[in-house]
């Protein structure tokens, strides 16, 4: 089968590899028919997420037609269409349990690694996200091998189409946990969202769901800003005016009472934080730069929450703890538990309340995918959100 | 620490530190450099580096502690009864080959030669010195075992209905104290790793039933050319 693969720093490719197998009784194969590129890919392609090995098949969102499944799978069946959370969960540990799927205990076969660098219990697994997460092969491919199939395939049985749906797989679960764990007050909470990615979409337009006074974006990419004012949010370039001084003049000199940082470990920015996150990333120092997470903390209004779906992966410098502590500051963060949101959620689309593939920009077949890579990357072409057909 | 494994990380730490400072490459300055500062520091303490760098426990008798956790959603009397039939230790413990038990209290344990000893094989005889039902069982080499160890298991319920915590404490003299056990790590013969291994294995087992793996599935390393 065809597949995107990683090649090393930079390098990402088409490559003819072997078919994915059944590896263990409740394993799934999956017929992949539409596959996203996610930001996330982004810092795999630019090296900022240790243990990828060449070789490893990238790919977490992606949805297709069941084609086999192994002789311990119960629900699933053959011919069925289904979407996949992006991670991999048990469903019968303590956290699985408690709707904590993103910590599942025991879907990482590499939990030694993940020990080593996060301490206490392992994290969990991710498709397509290096030997850290489990080194499950992604979806970017033809076919994938779908493990834990009970717990991870989900029926899509209505007609929506493919571009509909596919979203449930991370970036519209992912939104929707950032500004749910803002706990919105409604009618009464402004949310300033960091970053008007897809994650940042989702996020603005989840805040607006949860009853939202007012969402505010930043971000300094146009195409971007205009996706989030079209949704009828205030926005802001960052790179047009001081972001801190806009966002108090914004919301009567408060600061917003939660803010999302929807951007991550490679925020871009100005002024000496940023260049020092710059040099010690390059020297790995730190993997890790903060400039949106450090406006996060600081724009935030006392009492309020900065909510964290953009990923960091190491150590960071500078971070003003001291404003988070002394403003009494919820942080919250995380891997999304995305099979918690991906029934209600599709309950909303199929209810009309959003229609997710409003952020497709880039439709091609997946043999186009390494140059969409730099097309996201860059942020060229009015590129916000890439869709691959496997088959085309 | 003994005065030959002071002075030998004194020297080995100059060294680094020296040829750190040489290097051309900054991030080779500040990593070589460190680590060579660092051992040179633990040498002028007088501190065991080798076992207190490394995280390797002893207690007063020089002999080497590893312990660990892990909370399965089980009862305490299910996972008990597994321990307590020796035999079954060995799918337990992946360090230990074989378990015979010889009579109520007396069992025969083999692992495989670590460093440090000659043949494909070390057994020793071991003694239950504790069998609390569905709580706790302990264990210790007989006199004469050419590796003194001992251990206990202990099953508590943990707290919020989330089945039991499973404590392991295993003790050893292993050979050429704490330099042997570092030479053992680095051989990859790891216990405390070992240990979080076998447990983690133990608990998957009990609550999946298998183990997750990625042995074998699809990547751009195998051979190119599958059908497409
Ligand atoms: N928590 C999760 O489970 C989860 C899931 C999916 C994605 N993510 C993460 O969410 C983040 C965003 O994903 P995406 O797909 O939207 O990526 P993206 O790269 O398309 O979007 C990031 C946006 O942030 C903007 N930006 C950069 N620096 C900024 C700054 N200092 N202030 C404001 N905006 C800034 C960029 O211009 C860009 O538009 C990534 O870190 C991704 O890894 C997390
Ligand atoms: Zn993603
Ligand atoms: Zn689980």
């Amino acid at each position: 089968m065809k597949a995107i693969i990683w090649q090393g720093t930079n390098h990402v490719g088409v490559e003819t590899v072997p078919d994915p197998t059944l590896l263990l009784p409740t394993d799934a194969i999956v017929r992949v028919t539409s596959t996203a590129i996610c930001g996330s890919d982004l810092h795999l392609l630019d090296g900022y997420i240790p243990s990828m090995e060449r070789g490893d098949i990238l790919g977490h969102e992606f949805m297709g037609e069941v084609v086999e499944v192994g002789p311990g799978v119960k629900k699933v069946r053959v011919g069925e269409r289904v979407i996949m959370p992006f991670n991999l969960a048990c469903g019968v540990c303590d956290p699985c349990q408690r709707g904590m799927f993103s910590a599942c205990d025991n879907s990482n076969p590499n939990h030694r690694m993940a020990e080593a660098l996060y301490g206490a219990t392992s994290a969990s697994g991710l498709f397509g996200y290096s030997h850290l997460f489990g080194g499950y092969a992604g979806g970017q491919a033809q076919f994938v091998r779908v493990p834990f199939a009970d717990v991870s395939c989900f029926a899509i049985e209505s007609d929506l189409r493919d571009d509909q749906v596919l979203f449930l797989t991370d970036i519209f679960p992912t939104g929707y946990q950032a500004a749910e764990n803002c706990a919105i007050i409604p009618g009464r909470d402004v949310v300033a969202v960091f970053g008007a990615g897809p994650v940042g979409q989702f996020a603005l337009r989840s805040a607006q769901m949860l009853g939202a006074a007012e969402v505010i974006v930043v971000d300094r990419v146009p195409e971007r800003l205009r996706l989030a004012e079209a949704a009828g949010a205030r926005t802001i370039n960052y790179e047009e005016t001081d972001v801190l001084v806009a966002l108090r003049e914004a919301t009567g000199g408060r600061g917003p009472d939660h803010v999302i940082d929807a951007v991550g470990l490679e925020a871009h920015g100005h002024g000496p934080g940023a260049l020092l996150d710059t040099a010690e990333q390059k020297l790995r120092l730190s993997f890790d730069r903060i400039t949106a997470l450090r406006w996060a903390i600081l724009s935030c209004a006392k009492g309020g929450t900065v909510s964290m779906p953009g990923v960091y992966g190491g150590l960071v410098d500078k971070l003003p703890l001291g404003a988070a502590f002394n403003k009494g500051l919820t942080l919250k963060m995380g891997q999304t538990h995305t099979h918690r949101y991906v029934r209600p959620l599709l309950k909303r689309i199929q209810e009309g309340q959003i229609d997710p593939s409003f952020v497709i920009t880039h439709r091609a077949p997946l043999s186009k995918g390494p140059e969409l890579y730099k097309t996201f990357r860059e942020k060229h072409d009015g590129c916000i959100k890439v869709v691959l057909d496997p088959w085309a | 620490m003994p005065t030959a494994e002071r002075a030998m990380f004194g020297v080995t730490g100059i060294f680094l530190l020296t040829v750190g400072l040489r290097s051309g490459s900054p991030f080779h300055k500040l990593a070589v450099g460190a680590l060579g500062a660092g051992l040179a520091a633990l040498a002028l303490s007088g501190r065991s580096p080798v076992a207190t760098a490394l995280k390797i426990r002893q207690n007063e008798d020089g002999e080497i502690l590893v312990s660990d956790a892990v909370t399965i959603g089980k009862s305490a009397d299910e996972l008990y009864a597994i321990w307590r039939k020796l035999e079954n230790l060995p799918s337990l413990m992946k360090h230990l080959e074989r378990v015979e038990v010889l009579d109520e209290r007396r069992s025969r344990w083999t692992v495989k030669a670590p460093l440090g000893y000659s043949g494909g094989e070390v057994s020793w005889e071991a003694e239950l010195t504790a069998d609390e039902p569905g709580q706790r069982i302990a264990w210790q080499s007989l006199r004469g075992a050419q590796i003194e160890n001992s251990g206990e298991v202990l099953f508590h319920a943990a707290p919020g209905d989330r089945g039991t915590e499973v404590v392991v404490r295993l003790t050893y003299r292993p050979p050429g104290g704490s330099a042997g056990a570092l030479i053992a790590r680095i051989a990859g013969q790891e216990p405390s790793q070992q240990l979080r291994d076998d447990l983690m294995r133990f608990k998957r087992e009990q609550e999946l039933g298998y183990h997750p793996t990625t042995e074998g599935q699809s990547s751009g390393r195998v051979s190119k050319g599958g059908k497409a």
